[in-house]
């Protein structure tokens, strides 16, 4: 790799995301010092990133599928799986080359799914296991697919969202592991023309989570929505990558990401990349990572990147904040006779409220808005 | 009756500093149920600090002095145990708390106040006549506290707030600045409607004299320099309209 003067127009500066293959001997084992793995502690991925996971571990899938949706478990040689996306890093092709079944999600062209789509994916034990979910929106399509994860796993998995022309995914996916977890998940969306993708990811459980979510677009007008609630306690290590890869002309992206952190050493890590590239004229765009940090012994890093390389966009920014509690709001609240605990907690749930409030899912939405009361009450 | 009394206050901005810089020089002042303070001053004369310092804002420190509230020591109480004991400040500049709803917070703030949950249905009702009388549009109880609020919009809550927690004693920290005349009216009334049984006090701490066309002081203080310097009827307010702070201001600065 040589330094900058090789980036040309056109390409990005970033080398992030660049490479990509199905190999996992393309990737080098990660040391930590990559810009990628910089931050994940990698002697708690329990071997996941340098091939010496062992077992065979289980995460079970169950499904609840809406009437107008299939859902089926498929081999390794399945045609439709593999399409969305190419592993951009070490975990993920390993998790490509030791899958064993793969869970399709089929939303045939124009159906309406008349309720959520809910996969179950239940961790077995601490053995490694590896995933892949593919869920395919065909033109005109429309469902909202609900990934809930629980249970103890050390797991590495993709996610590809085909998102046809178009079509309307939202998706929710629950990170409610057990304490002893790690799970490593990419989450690869491509849009096609006109296509909408709404994203929540709720991490709260679990020993490390490293999801890395993609949008990638394949044709005009595409419009993703990604949107991130997380808390991270005691000893915690809680890490979302976002990559929005505006290639394609007139298409928009929102980013919002908030988290709470409370207790010694627990970590979260927000990375935001977006590029701008030349054909993507028109392009709009805004990032946004703001967290709360509630106690002492807490660590944030907030890291967002943005690589305009055309000079014809129609919006573009970011934005990163985290801070205390502010005094003023506790002050406020608590001058109206609330007592400081209930005000705390009030103010929390507010900030993580305005992005629960969008989860459509009633039933989702209150089991986080519960879950996140408990973690505030501990 | 209630009865807030201040002695000899003295307070000093926390900033950092070893020791913060005393804004307040030995205030005395008594609020009585049934009766309407106007507490008047120039700019800088203190006015905001002691409304703060009363309500237990952590930015400001009692270096020495008294207050109590029916004979409590108001000073050895946290923050929200000042507001259930029965006293309120309406802020002149009130925070925008996301995320949290104005329902949400009246309720949670009403609830705190009177030991008991309101029932959902009475609820509902009292917060829609409350804001009924005060010209409020329903769906503001859905919004975000404050949030994207005018400042007449954030003056008119903070009223709201009065009448439906009905405290003690109230010190509105001057809720007249910054609204036109219709809004200053509504305002008004709505202080008015809070002192009518008699049952409670109010301090005006306003900059102006404009308010007191529709609130009728029976005290009227002029502080500066952190102190009262100066006391009177109604009447005193009327010759700071027409003669301003400025004989005051020496008064304050020469203490």
């Amino acid at each position: 790799m040589s330094g900058l003067e090789t980036a040309t127009v056109g390409q990005p500066l970033s080398t992030l995301h660049e490479k990509g293959s199905y190999e996992v001997a393309d990737f080098e084992v990660p040391t930590g010092r990559e810009e990628e793995w910089r931050f994940t502690p990698l002697r708690r991925l329990r071997g996941l990133h340098n091939g010496t996971a062992e077992g065979d571990g289980k995460v079970l899938v169950e499904a609840e599928a809406a009437p107008e949706v299939t859902v089926e478990t498929v081999g390794r040689d399945d045609p439709r799986l593999g399409r969305a996306y190419r592993p951009a890093d070490r975990v993920s092709a390993q998790a490509w080359a030791s899958f064993t079944e793969a869970t399709v999600v089929t939303v045939p062209k124009e159906a309406v799914a008349s309720a959520p789509t809910v996969l179950r994916l239940n961790g077995e034990g601490q053995a490694a296991a590896f995933g892949h979910t593919t869920v395919i929106l065909e033109p005109f399509a429309q469902a909202t697919v609900v990934l809930v994860h629980r249970g103890s796993a050390t797991y590495a998995d993709n996610v590809e969202f085909v998102v046809g022309d178009g079509a309307f995914l939202s998706v929710i996916s629950l990170q409610d592991w057990a304490d002893d977890t790690v799970h490593v998940s990419h989450q690869y969306a491509r849009l096609g023309r006109d296509a909408r993708f709404t994203s929540h990811n709720i991490t709260l459980g679990g020993d490390l989570v490293r999801i890395s979510p993609t949008v990638a677009y394949a044709g005009p007008g595409g419009d993703a929505a990604m949107y991130g609630v997380y808390f991270a306690d005691g000893g915690q290590h809680l890490e979302h990558r976002l990559l929005v890869d505006h290639t394609e002309p007139n298409c928009r992206s929102r980013v919002d990401y908030r988290g709470a952190l409370q207790d010694q050493d627990a970590h979260a890590v927000w990375i935001g990349d977006v590029i701008i590239r030349v054909a993507a004229e028109g392009t709009d765009t805004y990032e946004l990572n703001r967290n709360l940090v509630l106690t002492d012994g807490t660590r944030v890093d907030s890291v967002p990147n943005l690589e305009i390389l055309t000079g014809e966009v129609a919006g573009a920014g970011h934005a990163s904040a985290s801070g205390r509690l502010d005094d003023e709001h506790l002050f406020y609240l608590q001058a109206r006779g609330i007592p400081f605990d209930q005000a705390r907690r009030m103010v929390v749930q507010g900030f993580l409220g305005q992005l629960i409030e969008r989860i459509e899912v009633e039933d989702v939405r209150e089991k986080v808005q519960a879950a996140i009361e408990a973690e505030l009450e501990r | 009756m209630a009865t807030l009394e201040i002695r000899d206050l003295h307070v000093s901005v926390a900033d950092g500093a070893e020791d913060g810089k005393e804004i307040l020089r030995g205030v005395d002042l008594t609020v009585k149920a049934g009766e309407t303070h106007a507490l008047m001053g120039p700019n800088g004369s203190g006015k905001s600090t002691l409304a703060y310092a009363v309500a237990g804002h952590p930015k400001y420190q009692v270096t020495s002095g008294t207050v109590t509230l029916d004979g409590e020591d108001v000073l050895a109480m946290s923050v929200d145990e000042r507001a259930r004991a029965g006293l309120f400040l309406a802020m002149q500049y009130p925070v925008e708390v996301p995320g949290v709803s104005v329902s949400n917070f009246l309720r949670s703030a009403i609830t705190a106040v009177r030991g008991e949950a309101p029932k959902l249905r009475d609820f509902a009702k009292e917060l829609k006549a409350a804001m009924d009388a005060l010209s409020i549009d329903p769906a503001f109880a859905q919004r975000s506290l404050n949030e994207g609020f005018s400042g007449g919009e954030k003056k008119r809550h903070e009223i709201l707030q009065l009448e439906l927690l009905k405290p003690k004693i109230a010190v509105l920290d001057e809720t007249d600045s910054g609204l036109d005349v219709d809004a200053l009216k509504v305002v008004s009334e709505g202080v008015n409607r809070f002192g009518a049984a008699g049952e409670t006090g109010t301090l005006l701490i306003t900059h102006y004299t404009r308010i007191l066309r529709y609130v009728k002081p029976d005290f009227v203080h002029v502080f500066s320099g952190g102190r009262v310097v100066a006391q009177g009827g109604p009447e005193l307010a009327d010759e700071l309209e027409s003669e301003g702070y400025e004989k005051y201001a020496k008064a304050g600065a020469s203490a």
